[in-house]
């Protein structure tokens, strides 16, 4: 049983039933991608596959185990990028993302390329586009650039499952096929990523399954 | 133990209970509260020291002491709501808040009233108003947190975090106030320190708080019924509820 | 200490370093307010002494309401809250090295800046020690408790008056006792019953807070 499993999942949200009796799987290799109109419940659904929020009835599995029985062995395979870019802008774009790191337990083992995190950071930074501006705070970056530094993570840190919130927002054209193009090699690295997205994926993205969330009343 | 409980938690459960409660309630809380009121209000001994004007506590006592209870009632259900993951349980605590503060709000007046013959002041910083005041305070806090929320659910939760923080919270204000009330007011006499109570004055007043309580629960059942069917307009159950009913009528 | 929390620890001492005005506005209505009861009631010795302790400590626990926001609110809206979630890293932990750092830059200040306000409302040295020891003990519970509090309101768009609302009731007895404690030592009373109920209090705070706090955010979060 490897892969992301969820099965009966019920959101209510506002006294508004959101999806019920929701069953979706993600295997090894394979990209999902979550389509549906504003307020079908993308983003709660995302988040109850993180482990966020709490379903109102059903459960979501990992390789078997409950997400929520051994949430710290699911949390070292996962990557979660929401709406919120998790950088705090008074910090510099390198010291976010040190920070993020320590907290993700990434020691310099984990991160085979180079032992030393610091230069592993401004490597990822420097293949993004950002060269020159890893110790500027983030809110002077922006908007594009600060979801270029919040993406970095996907290059940062080792980890099976993606679940990507609307990844590609302001980000330019060359962002764009720059992520689609790391999406289709963590697939065929045997990854599985899970994503949302205003615009259909482009072929750079490869494969992908569409699941589709309807609008209820 | 506490297996009986369980299918409370469904929300039509739940409602069933409501309405077959309600009526007994209410029935309860008329008979109660007419034979407590009658006749502590007009036939029970006079004090006498207070004369006629100690016949408020026929309804002071009853919802001071209940203010208290529905705030302790209140952070049980959401103890319950955090164990036991119900809904029904932050429904229940959200439709006993106003009533509650209500019951808070009465015993206020009736103390301010009572403190003008006695005191000689509607308003004096007696140790047991002081709590019935930050009481108040504190069920306010509840309803207003409760309110400031769009997702209703989240906002039960968040309530009864504040229901429970203020329940941990109610004997350490009771007692510093009665604490800080002897340091500053020296020994003057309260009026609750009554030695013993005749009998003939106390049944009114059991009968009169068993009158109240019944009326907690009758106003209760009535709030929690109107929020489950509000919460769950769209569910099936619901919608068939309410064309049976338009059908009767 | 736990090489992650003390990277929380630091980050937070840092992005508190970065905003130094936010951390100067609250002292600085700390001591207006204090001004403003000499001008108001009476600038008499004696009336000052009276009134002092009682005056020090609401505008200590005003003034602490306009800053606990900052506990969790950049990190809930820039989503960091989200990946402390999803760190691994227990979050009643997490949230208590955040109060941590949050009473260091928020109430250490107080407690530097309190012989001045001693000194303003004509606090005797017994009135002022006793004063510093309640605030010492007295001040990690407001932040504590206040955790809980911001933690809920966190998610609101407007939560700030919300949160005085909430909280100014739960710290009545926590006024009483410290203020009682600054009166016995003017009368050079023993003033450590007192000392001795709010280190209960604190102790108790400090046991469940953490619990409420973690469990406050998921609700936020949700």
């Amino acid at each position: 049983m490897s892969g992301l499993y969820a099965s009966g999942l019920t959101c209510i949200k506002r006294d508004r039933v959101l999806f019920d009796d929701f069953s979706f799987n993600l295997n090894a290799g394979e990209l999902v991608y979550l389509r549906g109109p504003n307020g079908a419940g993308k983003t709660s659904l995302l988040r109850i596959l993180t482990g966020l929020s709490s379903p109102e009835r059903g459960d979501v599995t990992f390789n078997g185990v409950n997400i929520s029985s051994n949430p710290s062995l699911y949390y070292q395979a996962l990557i979660y990028l929401g709406h919120k870019s998790a950088l705090n802008g008074a910090l510099s774009a390198i010291d976010n993302l040190r920070f993020w790191l320590a907290q993700h337990g990434i020691q310099n083992k984990t991160l085979k390329q180079i032992s030393d995190i610091d230069s592993t950071i401004y490597q990822v930074l420097e293949h993004l586009g950002l060269v020159g501006l890893e110790d500027v705070p983030v809110r002077f970056l922006s908007a594009g650039q600060q979801r270029r530094v919040a993406l970095s993570r996907l290059w940062l840190k080792t980890a099976t499952v993606w679940v990507l919130d609307e990844p590609f927002t302001a980000l330019d054209t060359a962002g764009v096929i720059l992520l689609e193009r790391k999406m289709k090699q963590h697939v065929a690295d045997g990854g599985m990523i899970i994503t949302t997205s205003h615009q259909a994926l482009s072929p750079e993205a490869g494969t992908h399954r569409c699941v589709d969330l309807e609008y209820r009343f | 133990m506490w297996k009986w409980l369980h299918p409370y938690a469904k929300t039509e459960n739940a409602y069933q209970l409501c309405v077959t409660l309600q009526p007994w309630l209410w029935l309860g809380a008329l008979l109660c509260l007419a034979v407590g009121t009658v006749w502590g209000l007009a036939f029970a001994p006079q004090d006498y020291q207070q004369g006629d004007s100690f016949r408020i506590i026929y309804i002071h006592v009853p919802s001071a002491m209940l203010s208290m209870g529905t705030y302790v009632a209140m952070a049980i259900a959401a103890l319950v709501g955090m164990v036991w993951q119900w809904r029904t349980a932050y429904m229940s605590m959200i439709a006993m808040a106003p009533v509650g503060a209500v019951m808070t709000f009465i015993a206020l007046f009736t103390g301010a009233a009572w403190g003008k013959p006695m005191w000689g002041a509607w308003w004096v910083w007696d140790a047991r108003l002081t709590s019935e005041l930050i009481l108040l305070f504190l069920y306010i806090g509840v309803i207003a947190l409760y309110g400031a929320f769009e997702d209703k659910q989240q906002a039960g939760k968040a309530a009864g975090v504040m229901a429970l923080v203020g329940v941990v919270n109610i004997p350490i204000i009771h007692y510093s106030v009665e604490w800080w009330n002897t340091l500053h007011q020296g020994a003057t006499i309260s009026k609750f320190d009554q030695p013993s109570i005749a009998p003939e004055m106390l049944w009114p007043l059991l009968i009169s708080l068993f009158g109240f309580a019944f009326f907690i629960g009758a106003v209760t059942t009535v709030r929690l019924r109107s929020e489950i069917v509000r919460r769950e307009m769209h569910r099936p159950w619901v919608q068939k509820l309410a064309q049976a009913t338009s059908e009767n009528s | 200490m736990n090489p992650l929390l003390l990277g929380i620890f630091k980050r937070d001492m840092q992005i508190a370093f970065q905003q130094k005005a936010e951390l100067v506005q609250p002292l600085m209505f700390l001591l207006m307010v204090v001004t403003l009861f000499p001008l108001g009631v009476s600038p008499s010795p004696e009336t000052l002494q009276r009134i002092g302790p009682g005056v020090i400590w609401i505008a200590a626990i005003l003034s602490s309401l306009l800053g606990m926001e900052r506990l969790f609110r950049d990190d809930f809206i820039d989503g960091s809250l989200e990946q402390y979630t999803l760190s691994g890293m227990s979050l009643p932990a997490v949230a208590t090295v955040k109060v941590l750092a949050h009473w260091l830059v928020s109430f250490v200040p107080l407690l530097i800046l309190s012989p001045l306000l001693a000194m303003f409302l004509n606090l005797s040295v017994d009135m002022f020690i006793a004063l510093m020891l309640t605030l010492l003990i007295g001040t990690p519970l407001l932040s504590l408790i206040g955790a809980i509090a911001v933690g809920l309101t966190v998610g609101l768009a407007r939560g700030g008056l919300l949160l005085a609302l909430l909280l100014i009731p739960v710290f009545i007895p926590l006024l009483i006792f410290a203020t009682s404690a600054v009166d016995s030592a003017a009368l050079q009373l023993p003033y450590h019953p007192q000392l001795a109920i709010i280190g209960a209090m604190l102790l108790l705070a400090a046991a469940a807070a953490p619990f409420a706090i973690a469990y406050s955010l998921k609700v936020s979060q949700n």
